[in-house]
């Protein structure tokens, strides 16, 4: 054997650089896979609401519910309304009766009186499916009954799903639960059956303030791509990595 | 080799050959890798299908304006433009096939979700035109004096 000093450097440098390489990196993707990463696909449907504009009027809570066929006097829903009262004590106050249904018509939250003087800030946060590009719902779905569609839509095959529950538990935002009908785990598909087909979401037609809008951020001339890109947004849980495409216009910290 | 060693083999192979069979005819063919990877990708392309062809409730303003014109356009003429007509009159859905007629809900409580006064300064809640429900006429419907198409306060 006859190493040199060259040599030895020269296989000990390649040898160095080749195992840093990940091992991800020297996967074959499927063409798929490849489109996908980046992203030629034409749609990725994003949500946007702007929490000044919000009444809490409920009235998308009530399309949501009659459109997608989720149980109406049952307290769950595939989007909610949540009211914020802060106090000059610096107390959140917040509730939702029965997802904001019925909308917000006395100024008791959880039977509790607040005097308007004691109001530092008051508002409401509409919540749905965040809809993430990680969706940890879907990772964790023991038989692929979940899934992401190419347009970023997370949907559930209710003839696949055998409603263990582990992705209602996995989802940071609580937006999934269990339908008590199909028994089936259940969520918001941004209306996916009116998005596909150029309608507009029923709760986005529902807001009569504009609270609530759906966009394509691959389409930048998209109203909703537009706000998004100049203006201040904020999203929830963003510490959770699974970057969520519901954007809200004066977000508070207090919203969680 | 012995019998002993073959048997379990035996069984081992024919358990693995029901479970692949079983697989095969149970498991959908669309079953797979469709989307972007694995991790969210991995499932029946016919459930895509499924969701699509979900039934569309909600048909918006301008599925009413085509036989309800001057309702409709008496309502765009008021500040109550902004409200979907089925918010109040419920989903159209296939009317007037079916249902024929839809239920409306003239209550109270209805008005009261943009209505009723509630002192929230960062929303525009407290930029609405409200009532104290318990003040105002309490327990009276609305519609008996304000007219919802075009709730005009000057016209009453």
């Amino acid at each position: 054997m006859n190493a040199s000093r060259r040599r030895f450097l020269q296989t000990a440098i390649a040898g160095g650089m080749a195992a840093t390489v990940p091992l991800s990196a020297l996967r074959l993707l499927t063409p798929d896979e490849a489109r996908a990463s980046i992203g030629s696909d034409e749609v990725r449907w994003a949500f946007l609401v702007d929490i000044q504009k919000c009444v809490g009027c409920g009235f998308c809570v009530k399309a949501c519910k009659t459109e997608n066929e989720v149980p109406y006097d049952v307290p769950v829903s595939r989007t909610w309304v949540e009211r914020y009262v802060v106090t000059k004590d610096g107390k959140s106050h917040i509730d939702t009766p029965m997802g904001g249904r019925d909308g917000f018509t006395s100024g008791k939250v959880q039977e509790e009186e607040i005097p308007p003087e004691e109001i530092t800030k008051a508002f409401f946060v509409p919540k749905l499916c965040n809809q993430c590009v990680n969706p940890a719902c879907v990772q964790v779905c023991p038989v692929g009954a979940t899934y992401q569609t190419k347009d970023g839509v997370v949907l559930v095959d209710r003839t696949w799903c055998i409603g263990c529950g582990y992705c209602i538990m996995a989802c940071p935002y609580g937006v999934r639960f269990f339908h008590p009908v199909t028994k089936t785990a259940e969520k918001c598909t941004f209306c996916y059956h009116r998005i596909s087909q150029g309608l507009k979401s029923a709760c986005v037609q529902a807001c009569p303030f504009g609270a609530r809008q759906i966009g394509n951020l691959k389409d930048h001339d998209d109203p909703v791509t537009k706000t998004i890109m100049t203006q201040r947004v904020g999203i929830l849980k963003d510490e959770y990595g699974t970057k969520p495409q519901v954007y809200y216009i004066g977000l508070d910290e207090r919203v969680r | 080799m012995k019998n002993h060693a073959w048997r379990p083999l035996a069984v081992a192979i024919g358990a693995i050959a029901l479970l692949l069979s079983v697989r095969a005819t149970v498991v959908p063919s669309d079953f797979g890798v469709n989307g972007k990877n694995f991790t969210y990708g991995f499932h029946r392309k016919g459930s895509i299908d499924d969701w699509k062809s979900f039934k569309v409730k909600y048909r918006g303003k301008e599925y009413c304006r085509d036989c309800h014109e001057e309702k409709v356009a008496e309502n765009m003429s008021s500040p109550h433009k902004v409200i979907e007509c089925e918010n109040c009159h419920g989903p159209a859905v296939d009317h007037p096939d079916n249902p024929a007629k839809l239920a409306i809900d003239r209550t109270r409580a209805l008005c009261l979700r943009c209505h009723a006064a509630l002192p929230y300064p960062q929303s525009h809640r407290a930029e609405m035109p409200a009532i104290d429900p318990d003040a105002h006429n309490p327990k009276q419907a609305c519609v008996e004096c304000h007219n919802p198409h075009n709730p005009n306060l000057e016209a009453m």
